[in-house]
């Protein structure tokens, strides 16, 4: 097997993923480490594109990029550094062992019960097209599908629940003003 | 080979970082330096700058945002559907119609609890 | 030369090309605003650099390069100074999905007009928009400055905010053309345009192309009555000129698109092959500029909207009307009362 420009671009974003990771996990200011998430995720958008499924990798960065770490860094924007001042980890080799640990035992399940690497099956050119077919067909996706509506539904009443103490009371909201 | 498609982008995006980079940093080049502490001192409308610049935040901005992934979510479930509406009839047009409605009346309450207001 | 190699010098002149033709078109863009504006408000506007001030761009330019770069004491250094950075990209990147035009030959040569076309362009547009909150909000937390962080903040808000209704709006010409890339939708509007099929979706979406680039009136994020000039108060010079560089290469690039999505993009009933092709890029940029010349308008017209009033009319107006635009859709598609176009 010889190396192709696809290695290069692949070794690319593995780095950033697995580098923005690492940045992710070492980094005592959060909004770096929430820009090393970032990074991180744009590198799991770029595998997708690799792996021949741009659908996934536009949604790993309309969602994860552009919606959840959005929540993750305006959030963390308005906490006052609050590990910046700590000294760094101290258990940093233990970690690296463990993290290593469960790396092998992974590798290991990968090769012996699903039948070690293969290469990607030919993904067809209408992949959308099929995913859209799939979702709603009730031998694929359609029960998970209406399930995913239900589960959005309960983190919109989750959301309200949490933000319950900010809002106005129904009575308030009449004549809201008075009480600016 | 479709990932070939893509590498065109990639080229984009690399000369767009190459092009932003250069634009922020030609003032930093051919600008004067002459700092003094107060031009380096946030800027308050000519006040003494009073307290932190890093504050709480109003809740709604995390409602806010919470609110988005939920229906970014829903617009990217409708997208593959969308592309095969035609083709799927009368059947898929109920099968979604039972997604949208659910999360239509998650908006509904979230708009009768107030959560869509901002005072 | 082996075809590989050919196929990167073609992307990577296109790119080029790209690049160069919207920094070009900001330059040439803060000259149409300053001029039409002018007009509306009965002023002359700038007409001392050369021909009716045509050479004003880059005097500004030049006036910018040469402005002493300050560093807030209490910024972050490498996030200040990168944010401006983050804000522009997507606004150079976005436009590698739209189709320019149709095959044409140079020199022997067959291209077409046009970077990428991928089968999920609607998709790369959304996802690229969406990481354009990035930016205004780095900046804004970067600069440690209360009317830029606040600035920042109401952004981020307002542009999550029109990203939904945007995200619905776009639903309809996927669906109409069924096909999620920009040139199956052009060539879907060959005999007729989306706006005129899908009006209030075309409406929702020119609407919400105005709040994701932060224009008049929803140039929240920079009212100087309340908040300075917003999340870019700290920066001066070319950092400063980035934030504008990226607002006016967005308006190019969204009015782009939706010239693509709702107004047959370089198509103009087959006026487009005239030139052996090159007619179609021409119709485009006349398309282009018409929308640019309609955001002007409608800055000159429109005062801003209150925040709290933006909030509402984004989720209590847009956002259901968006949503039942693209229901009534789905149904006269299934019913077939909607021919299909694609």
């Amino acid at each position: 097997m010889s190396l192709t420009p696809l290695h290069a671009i692949f070794a690319l974003m593995s780095l950033f993923t697995v580098g923005g990771a690492v940045g992710v996990v070492l980094n005592r200011n959060l909004i770096y480490a929430a820009m090393y998430l970032v990074l991180s995720l744009f590198g799991i958008a770029g595998l997708f594109i690799l792996l021949e499924a741009p659908f996934l990798a536009a949604v790993q960065i309309l969602v994860y990029v552009g919606a959840i770490s959005v929540l993750i860094t305006i959030t963390v924007m308005v906490t006052r550094c609050v590990f910046c001042k700590e000294p760094p980890p101290r258990q940093l080799t233990l970690v690296a062992v463990m993290a290593a640990l469960v790396m092998v035992t992974l590798g290991f399940v990968i090769m012996t019960r699903f039948g070690g690497l293969t290469p990607a099956a030919d993904v067809p050119a209408d992949s959308i097209e099929q995913l859209g077919v799939a979702f709603v067909n009730p031998q694929a996706y359609l029960v998970p599908f209406e399930v995913a509506s239900i589960l959005l539904l309960g983190a919109l009443i989750g959301a309200i629940f949490i933000a319950r103490d900010d809002l106005p009371r129904d009575e308030e909201a009449v004549g809201g003003d008075d009480h600016a | 080979m479709l990932v070939q498609q893509y590498l065109p982008i990639a080229i984009l995006v690399l000369f767009a970082i190459i092009m932003a980079l250069i634009v922020v940093f030609t003032s930093v080049i051919f600008g004067p330096h002459r700092p003094t502490k107060k031009k380096l001192a946030p800027y308050e409308s000519g006040m003494t700058p009073i307290g932190p610049a890093v504050r709480r935040l109003p809740v709604r901005f995390y409602l806010v945002a919470v609110l988005f992934i939920l229906f970014d979510v829903e617009i990217i479930f409708l997208l593959p559907y969308a592309v095969v509406i035609r083709q799927l009839g009368l059947y898929g047009l109920i099968a979604t119609g039972v997604f949208v409605v659910i999360l239509t009346v998650g908006l509904l309450y979230e708009w009768k609890k107030g959560g869509l207001d901002w005072e | 030369m082996s075809d590989f190699v050919i196929f990167l010098i073609d992307a990577a002149v296109k790119a080029v090309l790209i690049i160069v033709g919207l920094v070009l078109g900001f330059a040439y863009t803060t000259w149409l605003e300053r001029r039409f504006i002018a007009r509306l408000q009965s002023r002359v506007g700038p007409n001392r650099a050369g021909p009716a001030g045509l050479l004003q761009p880059w005097a500004d330019a030049l006036k910018l390069f040469f402005k002493e770069d300050i560093m807030p004491t209490d910024a972050d250094r490498i996030i200040y100074t990168l944010a401006p950075a983050v804000t522009s990209v997507p606004a150079l990147i976005v436009l590698g999905v739209v189709p320019f035009g149709g095959q044409i030959s140079l020199f022997g040569y067959q291209t077409t007009l046009g970077l990428a076309d991928i089968n999920v362009g609607v998709l790369y547009i959304v996802a690229v928009t969406s990481i354009a909150v990035y930016g205004v909000v780095l900046a804004g937390w970067a600069s440690s400055n209360k009317y830029a962080m606040m600035g920042g903040l109401r952004a981020t808000a307002q542009m999550i905010s029109y990203e939904l209704a945007m995200g619905l709006a776009i639903l309809a010409p996927v669906m109409m053309a069924a096909s999620m890339s920009m040139s199956d939708i052009i060539d879907a509007q060959q005999n007729i345009w989306f706006v005129f099929l899908q009006p209030i979706a075309a409406v929702i979406f020119y609407i919400t192309i105005l709040a994701e680039t932060n224009r008049s009136p929803f140039d929240l994020p920079e009212a100087e009555q309340e908040l300075v000039a917003g999340y870019h108060t700290e920066y001066s010079g070319m950092k400063f000129a980035s934030f504008f560089m990226a607002e006016y290469m967005k308006m190019i690039a969204v009015s782009a698109i939706f010239s693509a999505l709702f107004l047959g993009g370089y198509r103009f009933f087959g006026l487009e092959n005239l030139l052996g092709g090159w007619m179609g890029p021409i119709i485009l940029f006349v398309k282009i500029v018409a929308s640019l010349a309609f955001m002007v308008w409608i800055r000159a017209t429109l005062p801003r909207f209150r925040y709290d009033k933006l909030m509402a009319f984004g989720w209590k107006v847009l956002l259901p009307l968006s949503l039942a635009n693209a229901v009534v859709t789905a149904v006269l598609i299934v019913l077939d009362i909607i021919p299909s176009f694609a």
